[in-house]
């Protein structure tokens, strides 16, 4: 296979949400069989591209390629197989909160394949000991700490053996041990199952560790572009701001108002 | 999984409670419905003049007694009356041939009902007989017609005798 | 701004809300035949708007119809005519009350479960997460909600009426002292089968808006709790106008 492919390529796109650009002109690649990341600042629409690459919404200029399908012309019926090839962790999990931990998982595995009850249950429990999580098969998602959760989604994501492996903020609101748990199956996942796998995060020191190439997207454009090492010394001011977690920079730290001398005088002037 | 067949059994007991209440209501509250106990009856035919709004399901009583039900209201295209089809419960079987049947109202504005009164023959009637004795319903517009018709003819005589002595003194 | 152009925009916006739910109600239907197959769903979703309404429906069908009695009996008592209690009080239920009440009573308890649990839904996302997993949550979650609603509103008008009668009958006859013959044998010839078809089918056409209402304010809820809350309101609100307006329109048309 060739080692250099990429599997999601997106040229030239162009996004926008009520006359309000998201995206414009991104240049983005996913190569086969290595980790991305795609960091940025709250708001530049992160999540809006993983949508995109889901074909759960549609670009308004440029193109997306995912394994081979266009994504703006594709079809229901081939979009829902594409989907099936894909495996995504939502930031809190969702997992569908009447059924219990093991029917979640084989949530998948009941709604598109006939597969005989005990090979869904060695499916299911496989996967469960994959995330660490066999002990709790029975349990309710609501009796799930958070980390546990998300790794129960996780487990339910990779059951259908996908291709592709999308991760929206996955650190988001963890203690560093479950930090850690994530990290590590990220990294293994990856290379055992022969996965490709994206990471929508902004965590700068998770991703570092296990990250093989990183896009840091601001404004609309990819602004840097390398391996983790790279993006550390790179030269750009804004990444510099990101990395570093520069409280002020190229994006400010005073959102836009009018000049401060003159607005408290005016306040004095009405009293 | 016995949380499934937990949930099957109250669905079901609700549906089935549903169409149960469905079929009570079609059924119990109407006079077309079929009514389960069906005790044995013959039918016994009355021609009235005028039936009112007499309807069909409408009880045939004795005495006051409830004997039977009114089953079908036709027309007699030859004779011009209304013919009821009376249907009587099997075990008053003792309702002499010569009785007289009448539309009466209940209450004061409710509906109408048939009242059967006993004559003296010693013969009964069976399935298929004829009343002979009927007395229609009574019909307000006619009511008032008929005193509007007595108040007139009452003035009239009164005016005749006042003539009378007048031409007798003379 | 001016009060006349914001009642022209908000008309435009209900007329486009009326075009978004009917051809979400079309989408619904040419679903229908699929989910059918997964008829354990459906099973589940009529016990969830049906069995556990059945509480509250008998409780309020037993209340209205000894109200019913009450007010019948002495309104009667006026004409001497007490013993049409029984069509009084089965016409009343059968034609009107059973239908519209048990509607209101529908919406307010199933059909908020219904919108909020769609709401929760969209808003931790299990919705995108069954369509990125390729199952199409509009067959899976939304129409065994709608069909269950559909078929269990019937059913409940239906025990509902029937309670009221009884309730009507137990004030009547036990305490206020009709006479149980002439209740019930007015109550035939004066209640005809075309009477409580008209109710059957008020009540259908109502479970299908009621129900209908409520899955496509929680499936396009906004995806906060305030959102949820909001399309919680908007249902037990929207709900309770249609089902008043549609009556007025049934009834008058089946006079």
């Amino acid at each position: 296979m060739n080692q250099n492919t990429s599997i999601v390529e997106i040229r030239n796109l162009d996004y926008a949400v009520r006359k309000r650009p998201i995206f414009s002109g991104l240049d983005l690649d996913i190569v086969r069989g290595r980790v991305t990341a795609i960091m940025g600042p709250s708001g530049t629409g992160k999540t809006t591209l993983l949508r995109l690459i889901t074909g759960q919404l549609t670009a308004d200029g440029g193109s997306i390629h995912v394994a081979g399908e266009d994504m703006r012309t594709v079809r229901r019926a081939d979009l829902y197989l594409l989907r099936r090839r894909m495996g995504m962790l939502f930031q809190n999990g969702a997992l569908l909160t009447d059924l219990s931990v093991f029917e979640n998982v084989a949530f998948p595995l009941r709604e598109h394949t006939r597969l005989p009850e005990r090979l869904i249950r060695d499916l299911v429990l496989t996967k469960l000991q994959a995330v660490g999580l066999r002990g709790a098969a029975e349990m309710m998602p609501a009796e799930l700490s958070g980390g546990m959760t998300r790794r129960v989604a996780l487990a339910r994501a990779i059951v259908m053996d996908p291709q592709i492996l999308i991760y929206d903020e996955p650190f988001v609101g963890l203690d560093p041990i479950s930090k850690g748990v994530i990290l590590r199956l990220i990294r293994r996942l990856n290379d055992a199952l022969d996965l490709t796998s994206i990471v929508v995060s902004h965590d700068v020191q998770e991703i570092s560790a296990v990250a093989d190439t990183v896009y840091l997207l601001s404004g609309g454009k990819v602004v840097a572009r390398g391996t983790p090492q790279e993006l550390q010394s790179y030269p750009s001011e804004i990444v510099r701001q990101f990395i570093g977690g520069l409280a002020d920079g190229p994006v400010p730290f005073h959102y836009p108002a009018p000049d401060y001398f003159s607005e408290l005088l005016s306040r004095g002037e009405v009293h | 999984m016995a949380k499934s067949s937990a949930l099957n059994l109250g669905t079901g007991a609700f549906v089935a409670l549903g169409f149960a209440a469905l079929a009570f209501l079609t059924t119990q509250t109407t006079s077309r419905g079929v009514h389960i106990s069906s005790p044995p009856h013959y039918d016994v035919i009355a021609k009235f003049d005028n039936v009112g709004d007499l309807k069909v399901g409408a009880p045939v009583s004795m005495s006051g007694v409830e004997i039977g039900r009114v089953a079908r209201i036709d027309l007699d295209t030859r004779e011009y009356k209304a013919v009821v089809l009376l249907r009587l419960n099997a075990k008053y079987n003792q309702i002499p041939t010569d009785s007289d049947a009448s539309i009466y109202t209940q209450g004061l504005l409710g509906g109408k009902f048939i009242g059967l009164t006993a004559g003296g023959a010693d013969t009964y009637l069976k399935n298929k007989d004829h009343i002979d004795f009927t007395q229609s319903a009574f019909v307000l517009e006619n009511l008032i017609g008929q005193v509007l018709a007595n108040f007139t003819k009452s003035s009239g005589s009164s005016a005749a005798p006042a003539t009378a002595p007048a031409e007798k003194s003379k | 701004m001016n009060p006349l152009k914001e009642l022209w925009e908000s008309l435009l916006e209900s007329v486009a809300g009326l075009g978004a739910v009917t051809a979400f109600l079309m989408r619904l239907i040419m679903h229908t035949p699929r989910t059918l197959l997964r008829f354990d769903l459906i099973v589940r979703q009529i016990f969830n708007s049906g069995a556990l309404s059945l509480v509250i429906i008998m409780l309020s069908g037993l209340f209205v119809g000894m109200v019913l009695g009450l007010q019948g009996f002495q309104l009667l008592e006026r004409f001497g005519s007490e013993e049409a209690l029984g069509t009084a009080a089965a016409i009343g239920l059968v034609k009107e009350l059973g239908p519209v009440v048990t509607a209101l009573l529908f919406a307010g308890r199933a059909g908020t479960a219904l919108a909020s649990e769609l709401g929760l839904m969209r808003a931790t996302d299990q919705l995108s997460a069954m369509e990125m997993m390729a199952v199409d949550p509009i067959q899976r979650v939304v129409v065994p909600r709608f069909i269950g609603g559909v078929i269990a509103m019937p059913l409940l008008a239906a025990i509902f009426s029937l309670i009221g009668i009884y309730g009507a009958q137990l004030v009547g006859v036990q305490i206020m002292g009709v006479d149980s013959g002439s209740f019930w044998s007015q109550m035939r010839a004066g209640v005809d089968l075309r009477d409580v078809n008209e109710g059957i089918v008020k009540s259908c056409i109502f479970g299908v808006a009621c129900s209908l209402i409520a899955v496509y304010e929680g499936y396009y809820a906004v995806p906060t709790a305030e959102g949820v809350g909001r399309a919680t309101t908007r249902t037990v609100v929207t709900s309770a106008v249609v089902v008043l307006f549609l009556d007025y329109l049934l009834t008058a048309a089946f006079l």
